[in-house]
C-alpha cells in the first residue's frame, strides 16, 4: 500500500475504521496471524525462523483532528479539537465533516469586522465555527450530529526535490513502513502492532498484553522539525533530509541506553542516514511499552516532518526510507 | 556501618535512565546477603530476602536515579545546550560543577540578558572544548551530567551532598538487607530506576515482585529553615512515616503498623502531610489490582539542589523501625 493511500484516508483518535480495514487487508497476506484487540488495535504477528527474541514494532493509525460539539441557531457547527491542534492553524481551512464527509469550511469574522484589538488576538476553539452552508441549527445537526468526526480537506502530494506534503504523515509514514517491514523474512519474531489514539494520550499503546510478550518495542513515528525562518540552531530538534531521527529520551520515555547506541551505531554500519533528535520534548506509545507490565525495552525511530498536526505537513522521503531502513535492519541482526 | 555504605552510594554517577553503576555497587554491598539479586529490563536491582512460613512478601523501593542534565546539541564554539532530566531547577545549576559518566568535568552556566528570567534555554554546559570539533570527542548528544559528587559535613550529625536524594534512602535499603537475618516477612528491596521522571521504574518492579505490601523509602521536604515552614518536618527529630503526598494516601494499615515497629522499637518518629511530591509509593499502590503501601522519609533541607542536607540521627531511626516492622507479623 503506498503513502498516498494511507495519508488520504481519514481516522482520528477513536475513529480509525477506514484506516484499520485497509491495514488488515494489506498486512493479512504478509503475515501468520492478524488480530484486532478490544482497543481497536492491529496486532499482526510474523513467526521467526529462530525465534528466541520478539520484536514489537508500532506505529499508530490515528491522526488529529476534530469533533463536532454543537451548532448555533443560525447553522454553524461547534466543534472541539482531537489531539494537540493548533487553532491559528485551523482558521480558513476546508474541512470534511461527518459520515457523508461534508465539505465545510472553519470560519472567522472577516478582518474588515474586526477591531484593531481583535486583531492581535488569537482565535480559540470557542471563537470558530464550521460553515457546512446549512440554514439552521436542525438542518446542520441531521447531516452532522454532535460526536461527527471531522477531518482537514487535504491530499498527499509529492513536490519540490524529493518532499512530500499532507495531513496524517504523523504517523501512517510509520504505519508505511510497518507493512513494509513485514513484508522481510527475521529469525525474531516479530510484531507489528497499528494502535489507536495515542494523540490523546497514547492509550491505544497502553493494551499492555501485546507489548509485554516483546522484549524490545521499537516505535516508528512522525516527529516536530523545527528547521525553519530564525529558529536557532540549537533549538531545531531534527531536520528533514537528514535521515531517521532516534531519540535517547522524551517526555514519555528515556531510551533503554544500549538499545539506542546499538541503533546508532547499526546506522553507521549500513551507511543508513540517521540523526539525533535533538530535544526530550513530545511524548509517544514508547512510554506505554516501556512500562507495561514487567517494563520493555524502547526506542523511538521518527521521520521529521514540518508543520506536524496541520493540514499540509511536510516530509522528505529519503527519512521515510531511512526509517524503513533502519528498523529493518535490526529486525534482520536480532538473535 | 550506615555512613560508610551512604558514603560508596554518593560517590557513583547514576543520572536517571543511567543507573547501572548504581546497581553494580550495590550488587557488591550486598554480596552474601541476600538469597536472589537481578536486573529487570528497565534496570531495576530487585534483590530478595526470604521471611519465615506466613509472613507477607514486603516491597521496599529506594530510586537509585539522580536529577541531571541531558545533551541535546553542541554549540560551533564548543558549548553544550542541555535539557533537564527530572525536576531540575535552573538556579540550582547555576555555575556548578558537573560530570558526565566518562569522566568528563563541566561547569553548568546560565546567562541570561539582562533583565530576562533565567530559564532552561539559557542554560549551557562549558566542558572547556574550544570548537564543536573537540567536544565532540568527550560528550556525545544524550550524554547526561550531574553534579559532582561531594560529602560535606555539617556539625555534629549532618551532611550535604548532591545525591542524598535518594541514595540515603538506597544506603537505608542495603543496610536493612544486610543487618537482617531470617526475618518474620520475606523483603524484596528494589533500588528502582526513573523515579525522577515519574515512578517509571517502581511501576515495573512493582507488577514482577506482586508484593502483600509495599513500603517506598525516600526524602522528604523540610519545614525548619528560615523561609520554609511546610511541611512540619524537622531534621534530627526522626524518620518521618508518611500520611499523604501528591502521588498517594498511604494505605492506614501500612502507615499504622510502620507507626506502631517506631513505637516498639523506642526511636523517635515524625508524621509527615506533604502537599506536593510524589514517591514510588504511588506506583507501588496503584500497580495491578492495587497494594497496600506507605512510605518512610528521610526529612532531606534543599532537596533537588548540590547541598541536599540530611541528619544521620534520622537515618538511624528509620533503620530501627524498618528492621522491627520486617520482624512483626502483619
Amino acid at each position: 500500500m503506498d503513502l498516498k493511500t494511507l495519508c488520504d484516508l481519514n481516522g482520528a483518535s477513536g475513529d480509525e475504521r477506514a484506516v484499520r480495514r485497509a491495514l488488515i487487508d494489506a498486512a493479512k497476506p504478509l503475515c501468520d496471524s492478524v488480530r484486532i484487540d478490544k482497543m481497536g488495535n492491529v496486532i499482526a504477528f510474523k513467526k521467526g525462523k529462530t525465534g528466541g527474541r520478539h520484536l514489537l514494532f508500532s506505529a499508530h493509525m490515528d491522526e488529529i483532528g476534530f469533533i463536532v460539539t454543537g451548532a448555533t441557531e443560525d447553522g454553524l457547527l461547534q466543534f472541539r479539537p482531537i489531539g494537540g491542534v493548533d487553532p491559528r492553524v485551523a482558521v480558513s481551512k476546508y474541512v470534511l465533516v461527518g459520515e457523508k464527509q461534508l465539505k465545510g469550511v472553519i470560519g472567522a469574522l472577516a478582518i474588515h469586522l474586526q477591531s484593531a484589538e481583535d486583531r492581535k488576538k488569537v482565535l480559540g476553539f470557542d471563537s470558530l465555527y464550521i460553515d457546512i452552508g446549512a440554514a439552521s441549527k436542525d438542518e446542520a445537526l441531521a447531516d452532522c450530529p454532535l460526536g461527527s468526526y471531522v477531518y482537514y480537506d487535504s491530499v498527499f502530494e509529492p513536490f519540490g526535490d524529493g518532499c512530500a506534503v499532507g495531513k496524517a504523515l504523523d504517523d501512517r509514514v510509520g504505519c508505511y513502513n510497518l507493512l513494509r517491514i513485514l513484508k522481510g523474512t527475521y529469525g525474531a519474531d516479530v510484531t507489528c502492532a497499528f494502535v489507536v489514539q495515542e494523540e490523546v494520550g497514547t492509550r491505544g499503546a497502553m493494551g499492555a498484553g501485546f507489548a509485554a510478550q516483546a522484549d524490545t518495542a521499537i516505535v516508528l513515528e512522525g516527529t516536530t522539525a523545527g528547521d525553519m525562518g530564525d529558529v536557532k540552531k540549537t533549538s531545531r530538534v531534527c531536520e528533514p533530509g537528514l535521515g531517521v531521527a532516534v531519540s535517547f529520551m522524551d517526555n514519555s520515555s528515556i531510551a533503554d541506553r544500549a538499545l539506542y547506541k546499538e541503533l546508532l551505531a547499526l546506522a553507521r554500519e549500513k551507511q543508513i542516514p540517521c540523526q539525533v533528535k535533538r530535544a526530550a520534548t513530545g511524548g509517544n506509545d514508547a512510554g506505554a511499552y516501556q512500562r507495561s507490565k514487567g517494563g520493555v525495552r524502547t526506542c523511538v525511530l521518527s521521520v521529521p516532518c514540518r508543520y506536524i498536526h496541520g493540514p499540509s505537513s511536510v516530509i522528505r522521503l529519503s527519512d521515510v526510507e531511512a526509517q524503513y531502513f533502519l528498523a529493518k535492519a535490526y529486525a534482520e541482526e536480532a538473535k | 556501618m550506615m555512613l560508610d555504605t551512604l558514603k560508596a552510594l554518593l560517590a557513583v554517577y547514576g543520572p536517571t535512565g543511567q543507573e547501572s553503576s548504581v546497581a553494580e555497587c550495590i550488587k557488591g554491598l550486598l554480596a552474601g546477603h541476600a538469597d536472589s539479586m537481578r536486573t529487570d529490563v528497565m534496570g531495576n536491582l530487585i534483590v530478595e530476602k526470604k521471611g519465615r512460613p506466613g509472613g507477607k512478601t514486603l516491597m521496599f523501593s529506594a530510586h537509585m536515579d539522580h536529577i541531571g542534565l541531558i545533551v541535546t546539541d553542541i554549540e560551533d564554539e564548543g558549548f553544550l545546550r542541555v535539557t533537564k532530566v527530572g525536576g531540575v531547577s535552573v538556579d540550582s545549576m547555576r555555575c556548578r560543577h558537573v560530570v558526565f559518566g566518562s569522566g568528563v568535568h563541566g561547569v553548568a552556566a546560565c546567562q541570561p540578558a539582562k533583565g530576562e528570567t533565567a530559564g532552561l534555554q539559557h542554560l549551557f554546559v562549558d566542558i572547556g572544548a574550544q570548537n564543536r570539533a573537540e567536544a565532540e570527542t568527550m560528550v556525545q548528544l544524550g550524554d547526561a551530567c550531574v553534579f559532582a559528587p561531594d560529602l560535606i559535613p555539617l556539625g555534629q550529625h549532618r551532611f550535604a551532598s548532591p545525591a542524598m536524594d535518594d541514595r540515603c534512602a538506597c544506603a537505608l535499603l542495603a543496610q536493612l538487607l544486610i543487618e537482617t537475618e531470617n526475618p518474620q516477612n520475606t523483603i524484596v528491596g528494589v533500588f528502582s530506576v526513573q523515579e525522577e521522571v515519574g515512578l517509571r521504574g517502581a511501576a515495573t518492579a512493582a507488577y514482577q515482585v506482586a508484593p502483600d505490601w509495599g513500603v517506598a523509602l525516600d526524602v522528604t521536604a523540610w519545614g525548619d529553615t528560615p523561609e520554609v515552614k511546610l511541611p512540619a518536618v524537622k531534621l534530627g527529630e526522626g524518620a518521618a512515616i508518611k500520611y499523604l503526598d501528591n502521588s498517594m494516601v498511604a494505605t492506614p494499615c501500612v502507615r499504622d503498623a510502620l507507626a506502631a515497629a517506631a513505637e516498639k522499637a523506642g526511636v523517635p518518629w515524625q508524621r509527615e502531610v506533604l502537599p506536593f511530591g510524589g514517591t514510588d509509593g504511588g506506583a507501588i499502590q496503584h500497580s495491578r489490582g492495587g497494594v497496600p503501601t506507605g512510605a518512610v522519609s528521610i526529612p532531606c533541607r534543599y532537596v533537588h539542589s548540590a547541598c541536599e542536607t540530611i541528619d544521620m540521627r534520622d537515618m538511624d531511626s528509620a533503620l530501627a523501625i524498618l528492621k522491627t516492622f520486617v520482624n512483626e507479623a502483619l
